[in-house]
């Protein structure tokens, strides 16, 4: 039933890949709850100071370089998606390892 | 919902930063103690569609979008405290990688997004279940009702910090985020019914909430 319980997950990625290359460029947008009260109640430029963090390689999900904005956005959802994948993946690994190697010893 | 840097100050962005690493540090002790074969795959990919879904913004009003949260969505699938982990990778990813949310505020924003948004919300979810007969619609109605409640918490709480920070004051910031948030929270009661009912169609036993403690079934099935 190995096989079976990959196909779920492949499936799930799937899905995800999906809504962020497929359906992301269709989103609305319009600015989210947050960013509306902000602009609302005069205090939204207290955020225009520039993010702490310079490094951002794909501000705003639009990837760099690519002219057309669903693509950019498209392919910034892709990328994000299987980055979020190999993330949670990767420190759920190192969790179970761990156990499974004080387990053995 | 993801506060950017500026909107919070000093220290409550310290208290965020306190309180959220934590229960992040919790909820890894936990995971590193109980964490089952079949989980490290799921949360990889519960995790990759909270973050794809939560890019799919949809219109709430005139000018405005709301997008899916996922965190009580993530504590019904693998466990609350999972979920806050979850949260943590999406969040972080998101304000490293694409900067939606700013790094003074990660703490923040794990608190409101992954704490009060999955951890308290999922006690809310567990409390309705409790008095509700034991059946898949009453198990799908706790889920929604506990996703509205994450959204309007969630955005309570985010109004309650920029108060504090001086930013806007309480009796503006409140009642504004959690009147827009009430309507986003319609969308993530929807959107987490649904995902559950198909994830329950098709493999319940990964349902944590559904199925008990770690789902033992899935776990003899991955060891076969």
């Amino acid at each position: 039933m190995k096989g079976r319980w990959w196909l779920f997950i492949l499936a799930a990625l799937a899905v995800s890949i999906v809504l962020a290359g497929l359906l992301s460029p269709f989103a609305s947008t319009s600015p989210d709850g947050l960013e509306r009260v902000a602009a609302d109640k005069g205090f939204i430029e207290k955020g225009e100071g520039g993010a702490v963090w310079k490094w951002t390689l794909i501000p705003g999900y639009e990837l760099p370089g690519i002219k057309s904005g669903s693509l950019s956005t498209a392919s910034a959802g892709i990328i994000g998606t299987l980055a979020v994948f190999g993330g949670a993946y990767g420190i759920a690994r190192v969790l179970k390892r761990k156990r499974t190697r004080r387990l053995e010893e | 919902m993801h506060i950017p840097d500026g909107f919070v100050s000093g220290p409550v962005n310290a208290a965020g930063y306190l309180v959220s690493a934590g229960v992040v540090g919790l909820a890894l002790a936990r995971a590193n103690k109980s964490l089952e074969d079949h989980q490290v795959p799921l949360l990889g990919v519960t995790a990759a569609f909270v973050f794809a879904a939560q890019m799919v913004n949809f219109p709430v009003a005139a000018g405005t979008s709301g997008h899916f949260l996922g965190a009580l969505l993530a504590a019904v699938l693998v466990g609350p405290l999972n979920a806050c982990l979850v949260m943590s990778v999406v969040l972080t990813i998101q304000c490293l990688l694409f900067a939606d949310g700013g790094l003074t505020a990660l703490g923040v924003n794990v608190f409101n997004m992954g704490i009060v948004g999955g951890v308290l919300a999922y006690m809310v979810f567990a409390a309705i279940r409790r008095v509700l007969p034991k059946t898949t619609w009453c198990f799908l109605f706790s889920a929604g009702v506990a996703a509205w409640i994450s959204v309007v918490a969630g955005s309570a709480a985010c109004a309650i910090e920029l108060a504090v920070s001086g930013t806007v004051p309480m009796r503006i910031a409140l009642p504004a985020m959690a009147g827009v948030h009430a309507l986003i929270g319609i969308g993530e009661a929807a959107i987490t019914t649904v995902t559950l009912s198909a994830v329950l169609a098709s493999r319940p036993d990964l349902v944590q909430a559904w199925s008990g403690a770690t789902g033992v079934a899935a776990t003899a099935e991955a060891r076969v």
